[in-house]
C-alpha cells in the first residue's frame, strides 16, 4: 500500500512540471516567440525591396507609421466597420431572437437556415456577394433596382465601406442570433406571465422583461464579436482589396499592404504592435465590461 | 364586491380534454381553495380564470361580467406564482410598482401605494433589494405584495407555498389566513396539498381529471365525503377502506357485515339498495379506536411514533389498514390488537364509488370558520 503512494510523492514535484510542459512549449512557440520576434522586426530596418539598408532602426518604423495618414485612416475604418457590424448583428439578432421563438409552422427548419450564413467560410461568403448579390450589372441588388427602373448602385465604388459592413454583418448575424436564441429560451415564461397580469403588453414585455434578461447574452456577444471583427481580412481582400483608395482598408489590411505589397517588413511589425497594443485597450475594457455584467 | 361564476367551463388541447365542463360559483369574500392531484387541471382551470389561457368553451364571469375575451391585465385579477415570478433585474420597489408604473400612475402615488402593502407583509426594510438578495419566504411575500399592490378583485394563488420549507410553509399559511381577513378580498388558491386545504379555505373545489368531485366546506368534505375519490383524498392518513357485505337497510341505516363476521349498522340512507349490493366501509384512521372487544382484529405490521399520536399500520385478511391511536401506547411490532368504531364514523360507499347519504349532517358542517360571514352553502353544485 504504501509503496506506491511513497514512489508518487518523490516524482509528485516533478510531474506536473513534465504534464505541462508540451502545452507551454506549444503556447510559447505559438505565441511569445512571433511576439518578440514582431518586436524585435519593428525595431529593425527590413525591407525586402532595399535589401542592403539593414540594422537597428530604432522608434524609426513607428515614426513612419503615425505620421501615415494610412494609418489613422485604417484606424476609423477598423472602428467603424466593428462599430456597425456590432450595431447591426446585435439589434438585428435581438429582434430575430424575439421572432424565432415564437411558435410557428417549420420553426425548427427556418431556424436552421437562419444560423447556416455563419458555416459559410468568409472568402466564400464575400465571393457570392460580390458576384451574385453586388455586382452592378449581373447582381441580384441590380436586377430589383432595374426592376423599379432605378440605377443599379455599383456597391463596391459608391459604398465601398458599407458593402463590407453588409457582407460583414451577414456573416456575423447567425451567430448573435445563435448566442441571443439559446438566452431567451432560458426566459422563465412565469415572468413573462406575471408581465402580462401585470398589464405589460409586448413592447413592455420586451423592453422590461426580454431586454434585460439578455444583457448578459448580449455583452458576451460584444465581446467575442469584437475579437473577431477587428481582424477582418479575407472579406476585404476578395472584394475591393482595401480600396477604392484606403476606403476600406482596416489595421489589418494595411499590416498586409505594408508587409506583402510593400514588402517593408519593419513597417508592418510596427503596425502590427500597434494592432496588438489596439486589441488590448480593447480586451481590457470589454472585459471589465462583461465581468461587471455577469456579476450582478 | 368580486363574485366569479364558472359555467360548464371546458378546455382542450388538441384532443386532451383537460377541463371537462366546470361549474362553480365563488362568492364575495370567499376563500376558494381548487385542491386534486396532479394533472387533475386545477392550475389550467386557475390559468384559464386568470386570462392566461383561453377556455374552448363556456363562461368565465367576474362581477357579472362575462370575461372570456376581455386580456389578463383588464380582467382586475392578481395572480401570484408557484415559482414567484419576480423580475430579476429590478429591486422589490419596482417588482410591486410594476402594475402601476406600465398604468401611468405618477412616481410618488405608486411609491404610497408599494409602500403600504409592503407594510402589510413587513417588507418595507427590503424595498431596495433584488430578488436574489431574498429568503424564499421574502419572495414569497415579495410576489403576494406585488398582487396587493394592484388591489384586485380577485387574488389568484398558483401552489404558493410548494417552493418553501416545512416550517416556513406553516407560518405562510397562517399569514396568507390573516392576509384575507385584513384585506377582506376574495381568495382562490390552488394547491395538491390538502392540509394547505382544509385549514385555509372556506370552500374546497376537489378536482379530478378535469372534472369537480365535489365543492363544500372542509369539514363537508371531511365529514361527508360525496364518493370514494373524496373520501380518500381528504384527510390524512388516508380513509380505510374494507369490503363488507350488505344485510339489510331500514331507517336506522343499512346493515352490513364486517370482515371477521360482526355486524354493524351504519345510520347511511340504504333505500336503493339492491339485496346483494357490493359496498365498501370507509372508515379514518383516526376513528378506529383500539378496543378488546372489537369486532375486527389484525397484527401490527408498522408503527410510526409521532409522540402525539401512534400511527399503526395492521395486517388483516384483506389488507392493510391503518389506525390512529393515542401516543402513549405500548404495543410492539407483531401484536395482534382488536378495534373498532362508533357507527356512524363510517361511510358506505357503493359500487360505482358513490357514497351513501348520511342520515345525520355532521354538526360543524354548519359552521363557518369566520364567525361573522354566512357559512358557505355547501353540496347545491352537486
Amino acid at each position: 500500500m504504501n509503496k506506491p503512494r511513497a514512489a508518487g510523492r518523490t516524482v509528485g514535484g516533478l510531474r506536473p512540471l513534465a504534464l505541462q510542459a508540451p502545452a507551454v512549449t506549444l503556447l510559447f512557440l505559438w505565441m511569445i516567440v512571433p511576439l518578440a520576434m514582431t518586436v524585435w522586426f519593428s525595431l529593425q530596418r527590413y525591407n525586402l525591396l532595399m535589401p542592403t539598408m539593414t540594422g537597428f532602426a530604432g522608434l524609426e518604423n513607428y515614426e513612419y507609421l503615425f505620421t501615415d495618414p494610412a494609418l489613422w485612416k485604417s484606424m476609423l475604418n477598423t472602428l467603424l466597420l466593428v462599430g456597425w457590424v456590432l450595431v447591426i448583428t446585435v439589434v438585428g439578432g435581438t429582434l430575430l431572437a424575439v421572432l424565432f421563438q415564437q411558435e410557428f409552422f417549420g420553426r425548427g427548419i427556418a431556424r436552421v437556415l437562419v444560423i447556416s450564413p455563419f458555416f459559410v467560410m468568409p472568402t466564400v461568403s464575400a465571393l457570392v456577394w460580390k458576384n451574385l448579390m453586388m455586382h452592378p450589372a449581373n447582381g441580384i441588388f441590380a436586377w430589383i433596382a432595374e426592376l423599379f427602373g432605378a440605377q443599379p448602385v455599383d456597391w463596391f465604388s459608391s459604398l465601398p465601406l458599407t458593402s463590407i459592413v453588409m457582407i460583414v454583418a451577414w456573416q456575423w448575424l447567425p451567430f448573435a442570433l445563435l448566442i441571443l436564441l439559446t438566452a431567451i429560451q432560458s426566459l422563465d415564461e412565469d415572468q413573462v406571465e406575471a408581465a402580462r397580469m401585470d398589464g405589460a403588453g409586448p413592447i413592455s414585455i420586451f423592453f422590461f422583461i426580454t431586454l434585460p434578461h439578455l444583457r448578459r447574452a448580449i455583452s458576451v456577444v460584444i465581446m467575442i464579436e469584437m475579437i473577431f471583427l477587428l481582424t477582418v481580412f479575407a472579406e476585404i481582400f476578395v472584394t475591393t482589396s482595401g480600396g477604392p483608395g484606403l476606403a476600406t482598408t482596416n489595421l489589418a489590411y494595411l499590416i498586409y499592404i505594408r508587409a506583402l505589397l510593400d514588402f517593408d517588413v519593419g513597417m508592418a511589425s510596427a503596425g502590427g504592435v500597434v494592432a496588438i497594443i489596439l486589441a488590448n485597450i480593447v480586451a481590457i475594457f470589454l472585459v471589465r465590461l462583461v465581468a461587471k455584467n455577469l456579476e450582478d | 364586491m368580486a363574485t366569479l361564476q364558472l359555467k360548464n367551463v371546458i378546455k382542450e388541447f388538441g384532443d386532451t380534454h383537460v377541463i371537462k365542463g366546470v361549474d362553480l360559483e365563488v362568492k364575495d369574500r370567499e376563500f376558494v381553495v381548487f385542491v386534486g392531484p396532479s394533472g387533475c387541471g386545477k392550475s389550467t382551470l386557475l390559468r384559464m380564470i386568470a386570462g392566461l389561457e383561453s377556455a374552448t368553451d363556456g363562461d368565465i364571469v367576474i362581477d357579472g361580467k362575462r370575461m372570456n375575451d376581455i386580456g389578463p391585465a383588464e380582467r382586475g385579477l392578481a395572480m401570484v406564482f408557484q415559482s414567484y415570478a419576480l423580475y430579476p433585474h429590478m429591486t422589490v420597489e419596482d417588482n410591486m410598482g410594476f402594475s402601476l408604473r406600465l398604468a401611468g400612475v405618477s412616481k410618488s402615488e405608486r411609491k404610497d401605494k408599494v409602500l403600504d402593502a409592503a407594510r402589510i407583509l413587513q417588507l418595507e426594510n427590503l424595498l431596495d433589494r433584488k430578488p436574489k438578495a431574498l429568503s424564499g419566504g421574502q419572495r414569497q411575500r415579495v410576489a403576494i405584495g406585488r398582487a396587493i399592490v394592484r388591489n384586485p378583485s380577485i387574488f389568484l394563488f398558483d401552489e404558493p407555498l410548494s417552493n418553501l420549507d416545512a416550517a416556513l410553509r406553516v407560518q405562510m399559511r397562517v399569514e396568507l389566513a390573516r392576509l384575507h381577513e385584513e384585506l377582506d378580498a376574495t381568495m382562490i388558491y390552488v394547491t395538491h396539498d390538502q392540509i394547505e386545504a382544509m385549514t385555509m379555505a372556506d370552500k374546497i373545489v376537489v378536482l379530478q381529471g378535469g372534472e369537480v368531485e365535489q365543492v363544500g366546506s372542509p369539514m363537508e368534505l371531511y365529514h361527508h365525503p360525496r364518493n370514494r375519490f373524496v373520501a380518500g383524498f381528504i384527510g390524512s392518513p388516508t380513509m380505510n377502506f374494507l369490503p363488507v357485505d350488505f344485510q339489510d337497510a331500514n331507517a336506522d341505516g343499512v346493515q352490513v357485515t364486517l370482515p371477521g363476521g360482526q355486524g354493524c349498522r351504519v345510520p347511511v340512507n340504504g333505500e336503493e339498495l339492491a339485496a346483494g349490493a357490493s359496498l365498501e366501509l370507509g372508515i379514518r384512521p383516526e376513528h378506529l379506536n383500539l378496543d378488546d372487544n372489537g369486532p375486527m382484529s389484525g397484527k401490527i405490521q408498522v408503527i410510526e411514533r409521532l409522540g402525539g399520536a401512534t400511527s399503526l399500520y395492521v395486517q388483516m385478511d384483506h389488507g392493510m389498514i391503518t389506525v390512529v391511536a393515542d401516543g402513549d401506547i405500548e404495543h410492539k411490532v407483531g401484536d395482534t390488537i382488536r378495534f373498532g368504531f362508533e357507527p356512524f364514523r363510517g361511510h358506505l360507499f357503493r359500487e360505482d364509488g358513490l357514497a351513501l347519504e348520511s342520515l345525520q349532517r355532521h354538526p360543524l358542517t354548519a359552521i363557518n370558520r369566520q364567525a361573522n360571514r354566512a357559512p358557505a352553502d355547501s353540496g347545491d353544485d352537486q
